[in-house]
């Protein structure tokens, strides 16, 4: 018994799920309509946008290591695209991976900046969110571009019912990166690096290329998600993401990341991202002024980050 | 026939290794022999060359000049990876453990057991890891409650435990202890000291960076000091006492 409570309080995703619960409990009695189809669809619609996006910023600060662009990313990805499409007349799906693989440069290039001279990644992407950003602008011309037609809406978006296709691809990513990050030796290197880097090193483990690694796979995801949001509103908006970062970081909070590094899991990051669109989604639907959203948020990550701590505390006190 | 072989090639030896940091002569000219089945202490006070000797030869960073040799051939230690592969382990003062991470985790960062191995990269054979680390605990006769315990929630003796049943483990050849038994209690002081002697019935030659003699005198069978980048004394402890050690020293 003792046991299984230890193993259950060691969960660091633990707190977000009871979280996630009461939410979602209590907007459904609040607001019946919460939990009906139609509003389900919504809120499943949407949620694959922010949840890729948190999953890159999880494993990343689990590596121990911060990105404040992956807000800029996310609009500059898409942009990028259909601009190539556009003025340049690439193909949708070369133009897509070109993006894909400049969202992977911008990772390279937060990595690379921040661990050669060893300045903070906060400083270093924080520097990327505003450079990122302006790119977009000056790429969108001020306007934003006309959406190209034979984009491959479906693939990524049609609707089945109750979810989109983004859905899907947020599921398959997240399995994949489950894997990757708890199962997988590298992910073991990813842990070691962010809890202790010196103990890491010792052990012949290489550090930089594991974090270099960790801020691609960042970026990488924030411009797919980018290119999911563009593709539902089959629209490229310059303003793209705005504020994007502090939500996926608040998900990755949430969802039980230490700051510090060295803590985290998917399936923490996919459920705070699910808490914070259901909260956006459950106080219009509560009629809460919307403006109140904001400030859910953040009361959500700071209960999050006390309930976690008191939560570790208590499970390493019980001798399993 | 074999034994007599082995004695007569040192396990490591080090000729003329120099060492400097940002125009500091960290090291000056050290050459060293090590046998094996030993305990070596090396003491020296701060800043004597002490950690920049096992820094050099844990492949953590790499002499400016002289040669290492182990057992026998001509090394280039360029990386702790270079160094482990060759059966030198090192165990650092406060960064031998990743404290959030589990026990058999951390037993196997970097060699990890995988299955469905693609390039480096494999997913962790849990099996596997829990059962081995299980064993290389009890190696050390440390009774641990579950390989799946979180380092952090382990005193500071069970952490060098854990530590060296790691090296013990990967068949270590030599083991660089730094400073072990700092910031220890008096009782997990004895039980490190007896891990480390223990050791040598398992056919690997440690080496005990301290600068306290009350602990590694007893349990030593040479004890080299160094001063100032240099190696001052090289002493069999029957040619030597406590006293005659701090003297060198200070």
């Amino acid at each position: 018994m003792r046991k299984i409570a230890k193993a259950l309080l060691s969960r660091p995703e633990i707190s977000a799920l009871v979280m996630l619960i009461v939410v979602v409990a209590g907007f459904q009695i609040w607001a019946p309509t919460f939990l009906s189809q139609g509003n389900l669809r919504v809120i499943l619609g949407i949620a694959p946008e922010l949840g890729l996006a948190a999953l890159g910023v999880a494993i990343l600060m689990i590596s121990g290591e911060f990105d404040l662009s992956v807000g800029s990313v996310f609009a500059l990805t898409p942009m990028l695209i259909v601009v190539l499409i556009g003025k340049a007349g690439i193909g949708p799906w070369p133009a897509m991976a070109i993006g894909l693989a400049f969202a992977s440069l911008i990772g390279l290039f937060n990595g690379w900046v921040t661990l050669t001279f060893n300045i903070p990644s906060f400083v270093t992407t924080l520097g990327m969110l505003f450079i990122a950003r302006s790119f977009t602008l000056v790429l969108s011309g001020g306007f934003p571009p006309p959406f190209p037609p034979g984009m491959p809406v479906d693939v990524f978006v049609v609707s089945l019912g109750l979810i989109r296709a983004s859905l899907l691809w947020y599921l398959g990513v997240a399995l994949v990166l489950f894997f990757f990050l708890q199962r997988s030796n590298f992910g073991n290197w990813i842990f070691a690096t962010g809890g202790s880097g010196q103990a890491a090193s010792d052990m012949g483990i290489n550090t930089r290329r594991v974090k270099m690694i960790c801020f691609m796979l960042c970026s990488v995801l924030a411009g797919f998600a980018g290119i999911i949001q563009t593709l539902r509103l089959k629209a490229s908006l310059p303003s793209l993401g705005l504020g994007l970062e502090l939500e996926a970081i608040a998900a990755a909070v949430i969802g039980g990341c230490l700051l510090t590094g060295g803590v985290g899991s998917v399936v923490g990051a996919i459920i705070g991202a699910l808490l914070i669109r259901s909260i956006d989604n459950g106080l219009i639907m509560a009629r809460v002024d919307a403006d109140y959203f904001k400030a859910s948020i953040g009361a959500l990550t700071i209960i999050a980050v006390i309930l976690n701590t008191y939560i570790r505390r208590r499970a390493s006190n019980i001798r399993g | 026939m074999a034994s007599d072989t082995r004695a007569a090639v040192p396990l490591i030896k080090t000729v003329n290794l120099h060492k400097w940091y940002k125009g500091v002569h960290a090291l000056k000219g050290v050459n060293l022999e090590l046998g094996y089945n030993q305990v070596i202490g090396l003491v020296g006070d701060n800043g004597a060359g002490k950690s920049t000797l096992i820094k050099i030869l844990s492949g953590a960073h790499q002499q400016d000049e002289g040669e290492i040799h182990f057992e026998g051939k001509l090394v280039r230690l360029s990386s702790p990876r270079t160094a482990m592969a060759l059966g030198i382990e090192t165990i650092y003062q406060y960064t031998a453990m990743v404290p959030q991470m589990s026990i058999a985790r951390n037993i196997f960062i970097g060699r990890e057991p995988v299955r469905l191995r693609i390039g480096g990269l494999g997913l962790l054979d849990h099996a596997k890891m829990a059962e081995e680390s299980i064993r290389a605990i009890r190696g050390v006769e440390l009774h641990l409650r579950s390989p799946d315990t979180p380092v952090d929630e382990l005193s500071g003796g069970e952490r060098q435990g854990v530590a060296i049943a790691r090296a013990m483990y990967f068949k270590t050849k030599v083991l660089i202890l730094d400073e072990p038994t700092n910031h220890l209690s008096v009782k997990e002081t004895n039980k490190v000291l007896s891990f480390v002697e223990g050791l040598k019935s398992q056919g690997i030659t440690s080496i005990f960076i301290t600068h306290n003699l009350h602990h590694v005198y007893p349990i030593s069978d040479r004890i080299v000091v160094m001063a100032r980048g240099e190696k001052i004394a090289d002493l069999d402890k029957a040619e030597t006492s406590i006293e005659h050690l701090t003297e060198l020293i200070v």
